[in-house]
């Protein structure tokens, strides 16, 4: 196949790819999208084995590249059609870094063997060995996080990070400048990769659990920025065009999450949150002898009458997996004619849209999953919001506090509900580190346990009352 | 500067374009828009083709690298991605 054919099935493929993420704009078409995606994605596989440059390279070359597909391709198999939806954040962060490894290697393979590399070539394969292993460091570290193995959830800081963070990105520029200065010091292209490998991880560490939203999301951006800096390199429309729209997508999810959470960017990877110096309420000044907790049978009562009832689920509910049983209790009160809908906090969960996923898997229809800004005008007319698993995200500080770390964060304003029942295993602060005065309040039951079992022996008790 | 401008030109279009669809994808879908444009990263995968066919020993050995990596990406993330459409399709 000669190479205008090549180029207009890469053609084809970015159109397919753009139509694809169209078909995302509406759960009817999303599957359709993600088909042409794929669609695209095979066309573009088979024009390149069908191009000059592989189907002319022979035999061998051709059983290298099924031996990397099969490989690659039963691994990502596996992974997909095992992973639990409540890992999808996990999943998510380990697809962004095999994007960015791919691309540092597909830029130092074509760097290292091109014969008079141009200026254009020399930039663009320093930017992508940065970003790319920026995007490889950073997603390992977030996925190890969220997986739970070796760091702690908890941000990780130590005297002098960000200036060690900083001099090390310098120092991954300055090499490159030498590259490009000097395009036969091909070796030096592995030094770029190694200083930009330890910026990844500096980069990720000081990024805690709740805060992860907006990691992974501004990782997905860089994976994107990788593939589009290698398309430069390789003068290639496709990897240009796809990678942009990942980059643009990623930075725009990323926005949402801050913006979710009234806080900059630069605030959230610098983990800049957290119990500061006692600022506002200690946890006893807030709960002091003021919190009821109840039984399941003293809650079940409260469904006897109640005609609407708002589910605020968060990160605790992917936890416990409570998914099913909440499903089972929205099916069980609106047999009971009464109206359940579920309030979706922008950042609830460890990823954009993670509550969704869980809840579309365990059934409940997406018309009833709703967003912050069209729930909470409807809480004054809830007679009772159940609380599973949430906490920072439903804290009426933030509308009254302005010294409190989470001061102007939009929340879901459940306290303006008639009675609340907060689902929740202790009295523990959230991730912020604050005490929440919403448990405390005159309208408000607390039913301690675990989110999973508390549902269920919930859905008992209504039964027998 | 040889193709740079029509690249950067490109580049700079496809951004706008990937802001003005991006923009409409609802909350609800952020997930599967996540693994979704995930997988169509994956497009690295031409790159590390033409790498893996090389004559190169070590541009080879890269390529194929890189083509595990991408063909860990594409399949895993339109398959993860597909997964979660339809449950959010079957009650339609």
């Amino acid at each position: 196949m000669d190479s205008a054919l090549t180029n207009l099935a890469y053609l084809a493929a970015s159109v397919l790819f753009i139509l694809g993420i169209k078909g995302l704009t509406h759960p009817r078409t999303a599957v359709r999208g993600n088909l042409y995606g794929a669609t695209g994605m095979l066309l573009a596989i088979v024009a390149t084995l069908a191009s000059r440059e592989v189907f002319g390279a022979g035999v061998q070359g051709i059983g290298v590249i099924l031996a990397g597909v099969v490989i690659g391709g039963g691994i990502g198999a596996t992974l997909a059609l095992k992973i639990q939806m409540t890992a999808m954040p996990q999943m998510v962060a380990l697809l962004n870094g095999f994007g960015g490894g791919a691309s540092v290697f597909v830029a130092g393979a074509v760097f290292l063997d091109a014969t008079d590399p141009t200026t254009r070539m020399t930039v663009s394969t320093v930017v992508s060995g940065i970003i790319g292993s920026v995007t490889f460091f950073g997603s390992l570290v977030a996925f190890d996080k969220l997986q739970g193995l070796v760091l702690p959830g908890k941000p990780i800081h130590f005297a002098g990070q960000q200036f060690v963070s900083l001099l090390i990105g310098l120092g991954a520029l300055g090499v490159g400048v030498m590259i490009v200065t000097d395009p036969t010091a091909t070796n030096l292209y592995w030094v770029v990769v190694a200083l930009a490998s330890i910026a990844g991880v500096l980069l990720t560490i000081p990024v805690g659990g709740a805060d992860m939203p907006v990691a992974i999301a501004l990782l997905n951006s860089y994976s994107g920025l990788a593939a589009a800096s290698t398309g430069f390199v390789l003068d290639n429309n496709a990897l240009i065009i796809t990678g942009s729209l990942v980059g643009a997508s990623g930075l725009i999810l990323t926005r949402i999450m801050c913006k979710a959470m009234n806080r900059s960017v630069t605030n959230v990877l610098t983990g800049a949150i957290g119990p500061k110096a006692e600022a506002g309420a200690s946890a006893d000044e807030v709960y002091g002898g003021r919190v009821k907790s109840a039984s399941p049978e003293e809650v079940a009562m409260l469904f006897d009458m109640a005609r609407r009832v708002v589910i605020v689920p968060g990160y605790g509910l992917a936890v416990s997996q409570a998914q099913h049983s909440v499903r089972d209790l929205a099916n069980l009160l609106e047999s009971q004619g009464t109206e359940v809908e579920f309030a979706i906090h922008p950042v609830a969960g460890r990823m954009p849209g993670h509550m969704n996923v869980l809840l579309a898997e365990a059934n409940i229809p997406y018309d009833k999953l709703r967003e912050m800004d069209e729930i909470n005008p409807t809480f004054a007319q809830t007679d009772v919001a159940i609380v599973i698993g949430a906490n920072d995200v439903v804290n009426p500080v933030a509308n009254t506090d302005p010294s409190s770390p989470i001061a102007g964060m939009p929340i879901l304003e459940v306290d303006k509900a008639r009675t609340v029942v907060v689902i929740k295993r202790s009295l523990n602060p959230g991730f912020a580190g604050i005490p929440n005065p919403l448990f405390a309040a005159d309208n408000t039951l607390m039913f301690f346990g675990d989110g999973k079992k508390a549902v269920l022996d919930l859905i008992s008790a209504i039964k027998e009352a | 500067m040889d193709a740079l401008i029509p690249l950067l030109t490109i580049f700079m279009l496809a951004v706008f374009v990937g802001f003005e669809i991006i923009t409409k994808v609802p909350p609800l879908l952020h997930t599967p828009l996540m693994s979704g444009s995930n997988a169509i990263s994956g497009i690295t995968i031409i790159g590390a083709m033409v790498a893996a066919a090389s004559s190169s020993t070590l541009t080879t050995a890269l390529g194929f690298s890189a083509l595990v990596l991408a063909a860990i990406n594409v399949v895993g993330g339109f398959l993860v991605t597909h997964r979660m459409l339809e449950m959010f399709r079957k009650k339609d």
